[in-house]
């Protein structure tokens, strides 16, 4: 039994509640009343345009693909462009006998085995709906031959395609990447970063380079075109249209005379070369021999020529610049150097004499100079000029492997330069710490040694050790290496230059800079381990030569290059700047197999450098005839 | 003795809202089997999907309100354990974790919310309703964030959306004060931007894309337009039944479910249409009546609820076919294909059967 007071009070809230109910009510209307008013606009105020749109049904949008953007050399060569080229194409569902149609096609225009064999393939990741190319790269008269008798082909289409293509062939290829067709994963990423709707209509991706790295500006945007179609899809006529934008074009800072310079001075040879002017971190060459030809692989790739690709043993499709580790040998020296030299260990008057090994104290093993009986009394710069084991030894050891590595890895060993193309490897600078995770072993006192002479676990990859050269021809100035200097937007030819960046500085003594600079340049000069490559030069060049064994030899054992296997033999590494005094070029050259530094990889670094500081295109193959100094193998193999 | 039987079996079947429901359900069987392309595989399914939806609603409809009352804490507290374990263990598909499975089945917990979340703040804001205090409404709308955030981070931006405002519904039914209704909608307004920044990607683009479907009409935009087209070209009468030339060749996008609107008023015209809202207002009246007329508080709030949050199902839908909401993937209630929500559905039309007809007479 309710009391009475209680019965009004839920009478009260009753009365409230039919108020706010009301007032639910009264938005209900309103909200249903927009609802009307919209179905009034869109069915009797608008009908007309909307049944003109829908008339027959018939509208249909069609992307556009965008053209992609150009890739040009700093000097406005073109390195990537498109051009239109006639295809057959096929839209399998509209086709009743596939196989008979094909035959008939045939008889008017070439279809060869290959073609067919694509086709299927390519069949087979389409819808059957959607059109797919049997011929690419008509001529005009097959194009004709054909239209003449497309009354006879329903089903079957004559398009014009954008396709990619590099005239420079095999040039720079590894810089510029190439582009092909999207896959599932291409797919995949495209969904996840929301471009995918960008990307109808799109057969292309880029896959390598700077075609991978800047995809989203050389893409551009796809548009679209309304079109009416008729019962069988054919566009009848086009309602209206957005312009698709094109993808911007790209500048390199690489020169394409100087790379192909560089290219060919490396002949036959496996390796790599990566120069950069130290100021503002332009790469202006960017070797990876061999190379390949990026042509190949626009219109998906034969399996004859992937499989000479893949499974040569010279690895063609590796990006050696980046992807290459190797022992940095004794072009770690003059970093090494200036690590003693910064951390007041090793300033003149400091010297040491050099018996031709060094031992630890208490231990009778010899580090082994790679100069039998040494090189007499030595300080810094003599060290790096004719490459001292011995004094880089004690230094290290002096150092200690932490401060040692602390200090060098300002020059980027052992971490990505950040250059604009993907797959960078980190190379390794390695640390008591590391090994400890690596391998849950302790440090030992002979690995800080070998680290001293850019042995050991010590690994850098091409382009680390052209951007360490920057760095050090910077004075202690890390800019951010990078491919492309400008952007340029296709429609109004503006160009957007790439910002210059600074990523780190060092701060190093100008004396010591000027030590280290010395003992570089007298590699050059009579008596240097690189000789040769400084006669006749009117500019001076600061380089340091560099020798990386690829098998090891024993602590008794003599290296012996002619007895070795052509692929057991060790690689050459050589590292450069000039002019010297105001370095405008800073180089790094890996040849694979080639031996000795100063005279496998030097010549090529000479050559480079001639043509960039003198315009001066090589006449002969060797700069000069060869000096005494550079015949002697300049790094004997350490152990 | 079968009118007798038949009787009972109906006893507490409300006959104007069954009437309305079944015609409204039957409608959407005629549009379906145009919208899937004339397919009596889809019109079969989606019967028994109508039998089992029904079934339930009977159920609903003759459990007695106070068992409903009793059940609420509990119920919610399962969904709330199971919406964790979707979040912890919970089945991803189409980018979405919305299902939890059971090892025999699997379950999407966010639906079970959907009759929870109002019969929760129902319960909790009739055993209050003596003296409401500032303090009630913030537990009641801690309540109702719980499951709503959990549901946005599935993401399933649909469901979370009406649970949210079937849970406002009760809110505001208990007699939030104007004051504190305007008070949030300027915090609502200040909060858009966090909220926006919550939303993911593909969420914030259908919200851009609603102001210009143009934007992007390959992709996210498609939908909109197409739809925008297919509605237009109806025009007053429509192009007839079976004749939509925008939904038979493949035009548009979800015919069946999210989008059938389009279909139906391409069909149909601006009469169908019309005809079709008229059927939804005569459903909406009929449960704003039966919660006016509801004999207690919990009654009342749930049923009000039921009611307007029925109203926002076909409010969004119809508003985002029509281009002026953003697309939300909710499906139009009765008339689109799918099990799920139906059940759902028909669950809340039980309730409000149970509610009109379990009242115990009072003496005045």
């Amino acid at each position: 039994m309710r009391s009475y007071s209680e019965l009004r009070n839920h009478q009260r809230e009753q009365h409230y509640f039919r108020i706010r109910l009301g007032v639910a009510a009264v938005i209900v209307l309103i909200c249903f009343g927009i609802l009307i008013s919209r179905f009034f606009y869109l069915q009797l105020a608008r009908y007309d345009y909307f049944q003109t749109l829908a008339e027959h049904n018939r509208i249909s949008l069609v992307p556009i693909v965008p053209n992609r953007g150009l890739i040009l050399d700093r000097n406005g060569v073109v390195l990537a462009h498109n051009f239109f080229v006639y295809t057959l194409e096929i839209t399998p569902s509209k086709i009743k006998n596939l196989e008979e149609t094909i035959a008939e096609i045939s008889k008017l225009v070439e279809v060869s085995s290959t073609d067919r064999k694509n086709f299927n393939k390519l069949r087979a990741l389409s819808h059957s709906f959607e059109s797919v190319p049997l011929r690419t790269h008509l001529n005009e008269i097959e194009a004709a031959r054909f239209a003449v008798n497309h009354y006879r082909f329903p089903g079957v289409e004559i398009r014009s395609r954008l396709f990619r293509h590099y005239p420079q062939g095999e040039l720079g290829s590894h810089a510029i990447g190439y582009i092909g067709r999207i896959n599932d994963g291409d797919l995949k990423a495209l969904e996840d970063n929301g471009d995918l709707s960008n990307y109808k209509g799109s057969d292309h991706i880029g896959k390598g380079g700077v075609e991978q790295f800047y995809e989203h500006n050389l893409h551009g945007v796809t548009g679209f075109q309304q079109v009416e179609i008729d019962a069988d899809g054919h566009a009848v006529r086009v309602l209206s249209s957005t312009a698709p934008v094109p993808g911007d074009n790209l500048i390199l800072s690489i020169d394409s005379k100087l790379q192909s310079i560089a290219e060919e001075a490396f002949g036959d040879k496996r390796g790599a070369l990566v120069a950069i002017n130290p100021s503002n971190g332009e790469v202006l060459a960017y070797v990876s021999k061999p190379t390949f030809d990026p042509n190949l692989f626009v219109d998906g790739i034969d399996t004859e020529s992937w499989k000479g690709l893949n499974e040569s043993l010279d690895k063609p499709l590796i990006n050696r610049p980046l992807r290459g580790i190797y022992p940095p040998g004794s072009t770690f020296k003059p970093f090494a150097a200036m690590a003693g030299l910064e951390n007041g260990k090793r300033e003149p008057p400091f010297s040491v004499s050099d018996p031709g090994f060094y031992a630890l104290p208490g231990s009778v093993h010899h580090y082994r100079d790679w100069k039998p009986g040494g090189h007499g009394q030595v300080d810094i710069v003599k060290a790096i000029t004719v490459s001292c084991d011995t004094f880089f030894y004690g230094l290290a050891m002096d150092l200690g492997i932490d401060k040692l590595a602390s200090f060098v890895s300002h020059f980027g060993f052992g971490k990505k330069t950040g250059l604009d193309i993907h797959g960078e490897v980190d190379g390794l600078l390695p640390t008591p710490e590391w090994k400890m995770r690596r391998y849950k072993q302790q440090w030992y006192a002979g690995e800080t040694v070998i680290v001293g002479i850019g042995q050991g676990y010590t690994l850098v990859t091409p382009m680390q050790l052209a951007q360490a050269t920057a760095i050090l021809a910077n004075n202690g100035v890390a800019m951010k290496p990078h491919l492309v200097s400008s952007i340029q937007k296709a429609n109004s030819g503006e160009t957007f230059p790439m910002p210059i960046t600074t990523v780190d500085k060092i701060e190093l003594h100008p004396e010591n800079i000027a030590l280290v600079r010395q003992g570089m340049m007298m590699v050059t000069q009579p008596g240097g381990t690189a000789a040769s490559i400084g006669v006749g030069s009117p500019y001076m060049i600061a380089a340091k030569t560099g020798t990386a064994q690829v098998v090891g030899i024993k602590q008794n054992e003599k290296y012996n290059a002619s007895s070795l296997n052509e692929r057991h033999r060790d690689h050459a590494l050589f590292i450069s700047y000039a002019p010297a005094e105001d370095p405008k070029i800073a180089i790094a050259v890996i040849v694979e197999n080639g031996g000795h530094g100063g005279s496998a990889a030097g010549p090529i670094a000479r050559k480079v450098m001639d043509y960039y500081l003198l315009g001066k295109a090589p006449i002969s193959d060797t700069p000069a005839a060869a000096d005494p100094a550079a015949v002697e193998p300049e790094d004997a193999p350490h152990d | 003795m079968i009118r007798v039987l038949m009787q009972r079996f109906l006893q507490h079947i409300d006959s104007f809202l069954m009437g309305t429901v079944l015609f409204t359900l039957l409608i959407g069987l005629f549009v379906l089997y145009s919208a899937s392309g004339q397919s009596f595989e889809r019109i079969g399914a989606q019967l028994a999907n109508i039998l089992v939806a029904t079934s339930i609603m009977w159920v609903a409809a003759n459990i007695p309100p106070q068992h409903l009352e009793r059940i609420a804490l509990p119920l919610y507290a399962l969904g709330l354990v199971l919406l964790l374990g979707v979040a912890l263990f919970g089945e991803i598909s189409h980018g979405a974790r919305r299902w939890l499975p059971l090892g025999f089945a699997r379950i999407q917990p966010s639906e079970l919310m959907r009759i929870a979340v109002p019969m929760l703040l129902a319960w909790y804001f009739a055993k209050r309703e003596a003296s409401l205090k500032l303090s009630d409404y913030l537990v009641g709308a801690l309540l109702l964030f719980i499951p709503v955030g959990l549901i946005v981070k599935q993401p399933d931006l649909g469901t979370s959306l009406l649970i949210a405002s079937s849970g406002f519904y009760v809110i505001f039914l208990a007699g939030l004060s104007w004051r504190l209704i305007i008070g949030g909608a300027v915090l609502a307004g200040v909060m858009a931007p966090i909220f926006w920044s919550l939303l993911h990607d593909y969420q914030r683009k259908r919200i851009e894309i609603l102001f210009d479907p143009y934007q992007d009409p390959l992709g996210a935009g498609y939908h909109t337009i197409q739809a925008t087209i297919a509605l237009g070209s109806g025009g007053f009468a429509g192009k007839g039944w079976l004749n939509g030339t925008q939904a038979q060749l493949d035009f548009l996008p979800e015919r069946t479910t999210d989008f059938i609107f389009a279909v139906f008023g391409e069909e149909f015209g601006l009469l169908g249409n019309l005809l079709l809202l008229f059927l939804f207002t005569l459903i909406i009246a009929r449960g704003l009546i039966i919660a006016a007329q509801a004999q207690n508080n919990f009654c009342r709030l749930l049923a009000g609820s039921i009611t307007l949050t029925f109203f926002t199902y076909v409010f969004v839908n119809i508003g985002m076919v029509s281009g002026i909401l953003p697309v939300v993937g909710v499906p139009l209630p009765l008339i689109s294909y799918g099990g799920t929500s139906l059940v759902t559905l028909m669950l809340g039309f039980g309730i409000l059967m149970s509610i009109q007809t379990h009242k115990k007479l009072v003496t005045t």
